[in-house]
């Protein structure tokens, strides 16, 4: 029991950083459930990893990180909106596109620079150990935004999910509900980079949601799922990083991609010995 | 050709001749329309008139043109000349009043869905973002699922269904809505011969209750039979009328290139000698 509890009972920065991570998988899970509805893994990892020429940009000019990192996705969401619509080319491709272009960016920033190395492991893999509280309340907003904005547009997104077009005659502009989902995804990216790092951030965004997928039957049960999963992968990747001084962001990543396989096959082997009922009665 | 072209002449003409149920605008009205995608016409100089509580059958081989006539009536495509309205109005800017069922659903094996709650959404078009749905709903969702025999799935996950039961579960999307005008492409294909018959049933049941329907089909028997009208598409109007008028073996013919006709003891096939695509091609 001590080894569960003491770590968090005795250092104030362990509960820190539970708190700021356990706001983190609630974000990631509500924008990382839509990620997986609408196919969108692809801009949300391009997401992740292009903002980091802005971040390194506001370090260097002396801005917050978080600055640079929203500027960085909204050039990200431009620059992929304006290639798909003014040419003939897929989203995907204009996505890989601006991907390779902001990250190399990024890395020739930061390679210009001496004093970044350290910073560099900052941006990549987060700081939850040492997030401060302004942080934790940046990400609680972040959060209640994300959390209103999936509660408000219910409808159009589900509708989204399960087909555009029925949004479209349904009356919910397809593209601006599209926008609006990118949008919570970047938020979800931008102030969750603090916490697990750009790097590890799309794990938390795919892994959760995509275990709560394998489970559930509706949309609202996937996300609980998402949440509960995003929420014990905190607690116990911290609670592995304290006991075995290992980086924190990446054991609770790991953790969580743990519990996605954990799932997948228990839900194989009960697939194999259960016979579905409907196919039986009505197949 | 002649006579077709008399056809096409005197349906336009006389749609007084159709059951009409009263003299008001009618719900849908096209004039010299061309239809397609922006470098490509599909289909030039369509037009015909739909009125309340009246059905048009749109008949024609795959890329004949059905389903870019149903996306711009819907407002999915903009028209590239001529004009369209729909219920007096430009396409797409009363989605209160109008239901469509496309030919694809983008993922409905990915998403964690149960069969009542697609269902359910086809009564987001009348509550928009926020308004609640209430009681009287979900009667009306039960119902429409009655109406197609899936009430019994109701609880079962979309992606478990067989595609005859998920076009079913479409099928009581659409009857949810009571809409005024039904825009159906190929609302049969997947289903059973107990399926057709209630997807049958549910048509006349809402031309009854005063709806209007445009259907896309490849059924050239019992689903016309309920229609008004009857439309030949093969990249142009083959012809326009009563089934009476149109569905002739010569009209069948130049649409589909091949038509199988006869009794118990014979079996008589007649083949174009020149395909219409090759006519097409000539113009």
């Amino acid at each position: 029991m001590d080894w569960l509890v003491t770590p968090f009972s005795s250092n104030a920065f362990m509960v820190h950083a539970l708190i700021a991570g356990v706001l983190v998988s609630i974000a990631c899970a509500i924008a990382g459930t839509f990620v997986i509805l609408r196919g969108l893994a692809f801009i949300g990892d391009a997401l992740a990893h292009g903002v980091l020429p802005g971040i390194a940009v506001a370090i260097l000019v002396g801005f917050p990180g978080i600055i640079g990192a929203a500027i960085g996705a909204a050039g990200m969401i431009g620059g992929i909106t304006l290639i798909t619509q003014r040419s003939r080319l897929s989203s995907d491709t204009a996505i890989g596109l601006l991907f390779v272009g902001m990250l190399s960016l990024g890395v020739v920033i930061v390679s210009r620079s001496n004093s970044f190395s350290g910073d560099l492991t900052r941006i990549l893999f987060g700081e939850i150990l040492g997030i401060s509280v302004s942080a934790i309340f940046i990400q609680l907003a972040a959060t209640i935004v994300i959390a209103a904005l999936a509660i408000i547009c219910a409808r159009p997104f589900l509708l989204l999910s399960f087909d555009p077009e029925q949004a479209e005659v349904a009356g919910f502009s397809s593209r601006l509900y599209h926008s609006i989902m990118l949008f919570m995804i970047a938020v979800t990216v931008v102030v969750s980079f603090q916490t697990v790092g750009t790097l590890l951030v799309f794990g938390m965004l795919i892994a959760p949601a995509g275990a709560g997928a394998l489970l559930a039957r509706r949309v609202e049960i996937m996300m609980l799922w998402a949440v509960l999963f995003g929420a014990l992968s905190m607690y116990f990747g911290l609670l592995i990083s304290y006991h075995f001084n290992l980086a924190a962001g990446a054991s609770i990543v790991l953790v969580t991609v743990a519990i996605f396989f954990v799932v997948f096959i228990i839900q194989n082997i009960r697939g194999r010995r259960a016979v579905r009922p409907q196919e039986a009665t009505h197949g | 050709m002649d006579s077709r072209k008399q056809v096409f002449a005197s349906a336009a003409g006389e749609t007084e001749a159709f059951k009409m149920s009263n003299g008001g605008a009618p719900y849908v009205r096209a004039m010299h329309l061309s239809i397609g995608y922006p470098n490509e016409v599909v289909v030039a100089d369509i037009s015909f008139e739909l009125r309340q509580g009246q059905a048009i059958a749109l008949i024609g081989t795959n890329g004949s043109g059905k389903s870019t006539l149903l996306k711009t009536i819907v407002g999915l495509l903009p028209p590239l000349g001529g004009e369209v309205s729909v219920f007096g109005m430009r396409p797409g800017s009363n989605p209160r009043r109008i239901a469509y069922l496309g030919q694809f659903h983008a993922s409905g094996f990915i998403l964690p869905l149960r069969v009542v709650d697609v269902v359910r959404m086809g009564r987001f078009p009348l509550y928009g973002l926020r308004r609640r749905m209430g009681r009287q709903d979900d009667e009306i969702v039960l119902s429409a699922m009655r109406r197609m025999g899936i009430e019994k799935l109701a609880e079962s996950p979309l992606r478990s269904l067989s595609g005859g039961q998920q076009q079913r579960t479409y099928l009581s999307q659409v009857l949810a809505h009571q809409a005024d005008l039904l825009i159906l492409d190929e609302p049969t294909a997947g289903l059973d011969a107990g399926g057709r018959e209630l997807y049958l049933q549910a048509i006349s049941d809402e031309l009854r209750r005063g709806a209007s329907i445009v259907t896309a089909t490849h059924d050239i028997q019992e689903e016309p039979a309920l229609c008004d009208q009857v439309m030949l598409l093969a990249r142009r109007v083959v012809a326009l009328g009563t089934p009476q008028q149109v569905l002739t073996h010569d009209a069948l013919l130049e649409t589909f290139g091949i038509v199988v006709f006869g009794d118990q003891k014979h079996v008589h096939v007649l083949e174009a000698t020149h395909g219409h695509d090759d006519k097409e091609r000539l113009r």
